[in-house]
């Protein structure tokens, strides 16, 4: 496996330009994608500790913790998940 | 290397057969090629695998592994970039980081138990993107800033820090209302262009490197065609803002969209 950090090490790489912050990548891979029970069972509930044991790098699994004041428009619009 | 067992990066639509073909040489997990399963009912519909070893993805082994940044860092991205090979050809809906079954017959088992609503999944994500936009309060902190003497030389002490801090607690909440108005501004002009909005949890720690708290991290699912007027429309939203940043990532596979909304999306299409 290549060294972690680095740039991707392939040239099949489509955008070899762009180095993607590893929390941005995290926000969606741990958090979006679709969600399968595999035969490798790590239940939602591990993620999230395994979320919560990188508290320092990636910090809060509350769902509510959205933004700092109550809300920028009103979110409970029904029109969000 | 030990027994292998099948890593599912991704359900993608494989319209003409010729994805396997595109995806030859791309390293997966692990540095192994990635190749597709299908079932026999519907060709069009795969999963993208890579054989990854057995002893690094098992229950406790993966737990403990997903707990060190740099293997989680080398597999996200090993991920990611199968994902993005995808991406660039098809419609994909990218799976959770690690899932795993036991082999590549598990895989074709579970793609045919959920195949129709791969599927239908697939068509309303066609000719979408991802666009990330975070937006960040860039004040510095009430304790950060420095200590500038008062401006009224008569007061106290005691009174002179007091005054000080209440001027650094005005700033930020200055910076705090500009950059509400800004994701307000920014909001209404994603909403102008997007179909459905996911919000992640805002980033801090470590790993949130760069100047500001961040204060917004939305998702914004957008219609291929007009990709590039919500990033144009964003950005000039966020103009004049002092104190504020906004920054659009993208565009990304539709990640925080890959499961449907279970609520009214943002804006429906016309029927």
């Amino acid at each position: 496996m290549r060294a972690a950090g680095g740039p991707p090490a392939t040239a099949e790489e489509p955008l070899p330009d762009r180095q993607i912050a590893l929390i941005d990548l995290l926000d969606r891979l741990l958090s979006g994608g679709v969600v399968l029970t595999g035969d490798i069972v790590l239940s939602i509930a591990d993620i999230d500790l395994v979320r919560v044991s990188l508290n320092a790098l990636i910090v809060s699994i509350s769902e509510q913790n959205l933004s700092p004041w109550p809300a920028v428009t009103p979110l409970g619009d029904g029109h969000d998940r | 290397m030990t027994e292998a067992i099948s890593y599912a990066y991704a359900v993608a639509r494989d319209a003409d057969g010729s994805l396997e073909e595109e995806l030859s040489g791309l390293p997966g997990v692990a540095d192994a090629p990635v190749h597709l399963v299908r079932t026999g009912h519907r060709g069009d519909v795969v999963v993208a695998v890579s054989p990854v070893p057995e002893q690094d993805f098992q229950e406790d082994a993966l737990r403990a592994h997903l707990e060190d940044l740099d293997w989680l860092e080398s597999v996200a991205r090993a991920h990611h970039r199968v994902i993005e090979a995808l991406a660039a050809r098809t419609t994909v809906l990218p799976l959770r980081l690690a899932t795993v079954y036991l082999d590549d017959e598990r895989v074709r088992q579970m793609l045919d138990v959920r195949l129709e609503a791969f599927a239908d999944r697939l068509s309303e994500l066609a000719a979408h993107v991802e666009w990330g936009v975070k937006i960040y309060v860039e004040a510095p902190a009430a304790d950060e800033s420095p200590a500038e003497p008062s401006a009224e030389p008569d007061l106290s002490p005691g009174r002179a820090y007091l005054s000080h801090r209440r001027a650094q607690r005005h700033a930020r909440e200055d910076a705090y209302r500009e950059a509400e108005q800004a994701a307000r501004h920014v909001e209404d002009a994603a909403r102008g262009v997007a179909v459905d909005r996911v919000q992640h949890r805002t980033q801090q720690g470590e790993l949130a490197r760069g100047p500001g708290e961040n204060v917004v991290n939305d998702a914004y699912l957008v219609p291929l065609e007009h990709a590039e007027r919500f990033r144009t429309d964003v950005l000039r939203a966020a103009e004049g803002f002092p104190g504020v940043r906004v920054e659009v990532t993208g565009p990304w596979a539709p990640y925080s969209f890959a499961t449907p909304a279970e609520a009214e999306p943002l804006k429906r299409a016309a029927p």
